[in-house]
């Protein structure tokens, strides 16, 4: 180890909020320089993910790598703990890719692009934050950090739907989310402190709260508060309801960060805080995060199908495809677990691609109601071919990273629950039906004169498109060096067999 | 009796400064007298740096504990004095504007420091007692000072009325301990607990309550609130400043002492009544707040959240473990700095409405409708108390909120900070609506007010520190947790 493994990753969480302090201080009106300082911000993060990435030792090396520790407050024993174990650098990567696409698509941003700019770099810092944290005091803040800024970010920027009978105003949508979202993290703080008092160490070290094997009936109850916290950011059932609401509202490449991935670090959460330290009350839980789960899966594809605007269908369709996610935690089984964290990358960048479309398809025609738009593949064929890609992705067509992590996810099932596992292949069976519906009638339907003008993709959506769809047909092809950083997070918890 | 009068000097100063200020105020003319603000400003000032010199790391006391100087006295003084110095500078606007007799008003708020930091040194009930009337007496005056105007009126007289009613109930209180105990001395109160574990008189227990009724008044903890909003509403608004953050820091000064040096022994039969206390006064306070319109009403209720939120800390100031009391200095250290934290925040918040006011003419919340582009500056400023006050993270409020929620779980009052939690995600939504209406919506009111909006230097310089402060504590909070740990050990252990 030497000082660029010692310093990386405060570096990687540093980096954001520096850029976002400069650009509260930035000098001038001019807009232009800001946005190349951000994207330049955002491609140094990714070069630096890039050197973790390689630098991990996934083949025998110590659970957590690139370790950092500095206290911080003597009196509750909190440290400035830095650290990643394989999971955690699957995230890092997935928040690479998303973060500069995401800047990229808001260049198209006009109004106010320097607020924008300071709470999108807030938003990212939040979330390498919190995948790096090992102190539980820093992740906690860090998770609230990626939360708040959506509130701003959705009720300036975002848009509101009209339905026939009400509209969805976006401010709305943004209240709800984040009252949500703080909600679930009470329950999250409370589990927190509740650890902090049982363990009685001083410390809100996570490692140290693995190590100390909580009592089984302390476990049993506060288990599920962590499930329920972190499930409700995953988009758990029944307490999704705020994410279709926030993704429709939020400007696009808010909504890129958010599905793709804010969404995973209630995922991740679970694993790290619930999983890995109440081993003894995740097995006890799990039927419930499996039945939960399975609901996620099969209510989320059916509700997909019976929309009528274009990014609710996408926002529906990753509340299912998080479904899958929990399905593979519940299993407990490494294949489970390990398709689990690789189906959380793969929807992250997959719904990015998604929303950038959706994006470019409302910024041009102002509608995004399915039943107004029909073939667009006419006017705007790089956009339909991207869509294409992100669709077939979505219903986990081989050769893109959906179907390696969904069939890791079922293989874990059939290993454990195969009943289960015949419920989230018809939920598999029902994408294939709605997003192969929403790419026939709306790229490929009848074409109208309406849309004959429509613009392309602008070359930074084309720029953006091209990435994302890359990345998910290299990882389709060769998964392999993914799952191995994955599985090397996996093995190191006791509770995950098989 | 060797009596060590030098102890005081510190006091002695402040008094000097509140009388040199009303004899100067006749020798200037009168559009000049708001210069005095300097002169009191650096007599507090001065006064902190001779109590710092003098009383640093030592245990000092008068007449046998009537008055304690330990580092928990210092720690308030040098907090109370510097707050009232800030304030006094804030003002400076305000009172060239709206307020006449300015050396007055000065010589006033020096009075009510004076007070402050008696009650936080006072190690005798009787003692307190007179430190909090000289407080509330220059706050009454203070309060009631814009008697044309019939807010102001309104004010004044609640607040003198219920303020009177519930000094009453303390001073009843206090006799009833004395009747039960034999002393009003702190330490003897504790020994008498001591001794008589188990059966204790119900007089003492009445005594209790009353006191804690008494005091609630003055912290304006729910039920005892409703004088509250219509004096914060009416009085000057850097008098609403004072009222809502320098009094309630010294009252919880005195109740910290109180209840570790004097009432620990009883930590049973005042525990839960506390815990109830600070549940329906974060209820009450962080509900109410919701409906408000004007921004001092949503700011006093917003306060009395904060209060519910101090109390939990006091509430686990101690734990029974197998029958012995345990104290958690946690518990003490989150009061003192959440007490800091809302301090920074809360002053800021109260600069902005400052300035809106002296620009725009209105304390209702449409006035702050498009701030962002009358100034950028003051939402910012407004954005970070509140986001300090909701208790979000880079702002002190998240860390001091984690501390009390920790030291409350220590005391095995999980349940309560449950409470806590969630009424502070309900605070969360009326402060982000404040924060909508600066940044979201357009600029309201007529055409003839000038867009932007100007702010005195120092006004700025002293937001920019508050701001600042607000920041810094919460990413970098281990000297200050040093010096409330130190404060706390003092008054724990008497060292």
């Amino acid at each position: 180890m030497n000082t660029f493994d010692d310093s990386v990753l405060s570096l990687l969480v540093v980096l954001p909020f520096a850029a976002a302090v400069a650009l509260i201080l930035w000098p001038g009106d001019e807009i232009r320089p800001m946005k190349w300082f951000s994207a330049v911000v955002a491609l140094t993060s990714t070069a630096l993910v890039l050197v973790i990435m390689l630098r991990f030792d996934y083949t025998d090396g110590p659970q957590y790598q690139f370790i950092n520790e500095t206290e911080w407050l003597t009196q509750l024993g909190i440290g400035f703990d830095l650290g990643v174990d394989g999971i955690a650098v699957a995230m890092l990567s997935l928040t690479a890719i998303a973060f500069p696409a995401a800047i990229l698509v808001g260049w198209n941003v006009d109004a106010r692009s320097k607020d924008y700019l300071i709470l999108l770099n807030l938003l990212v810092g939040g979330v390498y934050g919190t995948f790096v944290s090992l102190d539980l005091f820093f992740l906690f803040f860090f998770y609230e950090i990626a939360v708040l800024p959506m509130y701003l970010l959705i009720a300036y920027w975002g848009s509101s739907t009209t339905f026939p009978r009400f509209n969805r105003l976006k401010d709305y949508s943004a209240m709800k989310l984040v009252l949500f979202l703080v909600g679930g993290s009470v329950l999250i703080w409370v589990s927190i402190i509740a650890m902090f008092v049982e363990a009685d160490l001083n410390s809100f070290s996570l490692v140290d709260f693995q190590q100390v094997g909580f009592d089984e009936s302390f476990q049993y109850w506060v288990f599920p508060l962590l499930m329920i916290g972190f499930g409700l950011l995953g988009g758990l059932w029944p307490l999704h309801t705020w994410s279709p609401d926030g993704h429709v509202s939020a400007p696009t490449s808010v909504s890129m960060l958010h599905a793709g991935v804010l969404m995973k670090l209630g995922a991740f959460g679970l694993i790290r805080v619930g999983i890995q330290t109440m081993p003894e009350g995740a097995e006890a839980w799990a039927p419930l995060l499996l039945g939960l789960g399975a609901v996620n899966v099969i209510y989320g594809s059916i509700a997909a199908m019976s929309q009528t605007d274009l990014k609710y269908v996408i926002g529906y369709s990753s509340v299912s495809h998080m479904g899958y996610v929990f399905l593979g935690l519940a299993t407990l089984h490494t294949l489970g677990v390990t398709g689990a964290v690789l189906q959380m990358f793969s929807h992250g960048i997959m719904t990015a691609l998604m929303f950038t479309l959706a994006g470019a398809v409302y910024h041009s025609s102002h509608t995004r109601d399915i039943g107004i738009l029909s073939g667009l593949a006419k006017v705007m064929p790089v956009g339909a071919f991207f869509f294409a890609v992100a669709g077939f992705a979505s219903l986990g067509l081989p050769g893109f990273s959906g179907f390696v992590a969904e069939l890791l996810v079922f293989l874990g099932l059939f290993q454990t629950y195969p009943w289960v596992g015949v419920l989230a292949v018809i939920g598999a069976g029902i994408t294939t039906i709605y997003m192969l519906r929403l790419l026939a009638k709306v790229y490929f339907g009848e074409t109208t004169q309406r849309w004959e003008s429509l613009p392309d993709l602008k070359l930074n959506e084309k720029l953006v498109a091209g990435t994302l769809a890359l990345t998910l047909l290299v990882v389709g092809l060769a998964p392999f060096y993914l799952i191995d950083i994955i599985r090397a997070g996996v093995s190191h918890i006791p509770v995950v067999t098989g | 009796m060797n009596v060590n009068f030098s102890l005081l000097v510190p006091e002695y100063v402040l008094v000097g400064v509140a009388f040199v200020i009303l004899t100067v105020d006749f020798l200037v003319p009168r559009h000049q007298r708001v210069h005095l603000s300097w002169l009191a400003a650096s007599g507090l000032i001065l006064s902190a740096v001779i109590a710092m010199v003098r009383r640093w790391d030592t245990v000092e006391t008068l007449y046998e504990g009537l008055f304690i100087a330990d580092k928990f006295g210092l720690f308030f003084f040098v907090f109370l004095t510097i707050l009232t110095a800030v304030i006094l500078l804030l003002s400076q606007d305000y009172v060239r504007h709206h307020i006449r007799q300015a050396g007055e008003f000065y010589a006033l708020m020096v009075f009510a420091t004076i007070g402050m930091v008696g009650m936080a040194q006072a190690g005798e009930l009787l003692t307190a007692y007179v430190a909090l009337e000289l407080m509330s007496f220059s706050l009454y005056v203070l309060v009631a000072f814009r008697r044309d105007d019939s807010n102001g009126n309104e004010a004044g007289v609640k607040y003198i009325v219920l303020g009177g009613f519930s000094s009453a109930i303390l001073l009843y209180g206090i006799s009833m301990i004395w009747g039960a105990t034999g002393t009003t001395y702190y330490s003897g109160i504790s020994e008498h607990l001591l001794a008589h574990e188990g059966d204790l008189d119900p007089t003492l227990i009445l005594g209790l309550a009353l006191i804690l009724a008494g005091v609630g008044f003055k912290i304006a903890a729910a039920p005892f609130h409703m004088w509250a909003p219509d004096t914060y509403q009416g009085a000057p608004t850097p008098v609403t400043a004072f009222l809502a953050i320098a009094s309630k820091a010294a009252a919880f000064a005195l109740v910290l002492r109180l209840f570790t040096q004097a009432l620990l022994p009883a930590l049973e039969e005042w525990q839960v009544l506390l815990a109830v206390l600070a549940v329906t006064t974060m209820v009450i306070g962080n509900t109410v707040a919701i409906v408000q319109t004007n921004i001092k009403r949503m700011l006093a209720y917003s306060s009395v959240g904060q209060v519910g939120f101090l109390l939990v800390g006091v509430s686990a100031l101690g734990h029974i473990q197998d029958g012995v009391i345990i104290p958690v200095p946690l518990a003490s250290d989150a009061v003192m700095l959440h007490l800091i934290g809302y301090s920074f925040a809360n002053l800021a918040a109260f600069a902005v409405v400052i300035a809106v006011y002296n620009h725009i003419g209105s304390d209702e919340l449409s006035a702050y409708k498009g701030l962002s582009q009358r100034s950028p500056f003051l939402s910012m400023t407004m954005a970070v108390s509140l986001f300090s006050l909701a208790g979000l993270p880079f702002f002190v409020g998240f860390l001091t909120k984690f501390y009390l929620f920790t030291a409350a779980a220590e005391a095995n009052l999980l349940w309560l900070a449950v409470v806590a939690m969630v009424s502070s995600v309900v605070s969360l939504y009326y402060y982000l609506m404040v924060i909508k209406r600066m940044f979201i919506d357009d600029p309201a009111g007529s055409r003839l007010i000038p867009l932007k909006i100007r702010v005195p230097s120092i006004s700025w310089l002293l937001i920019v520190v508050m701001v600042i402060g607000t920041v810094v504590l919460g990413i970098y909070p281990q000297p200050l947790a040093d010096a409330v740990g130190a404060a706390t050990e003092s008054i724990l252990t008497g060292a």
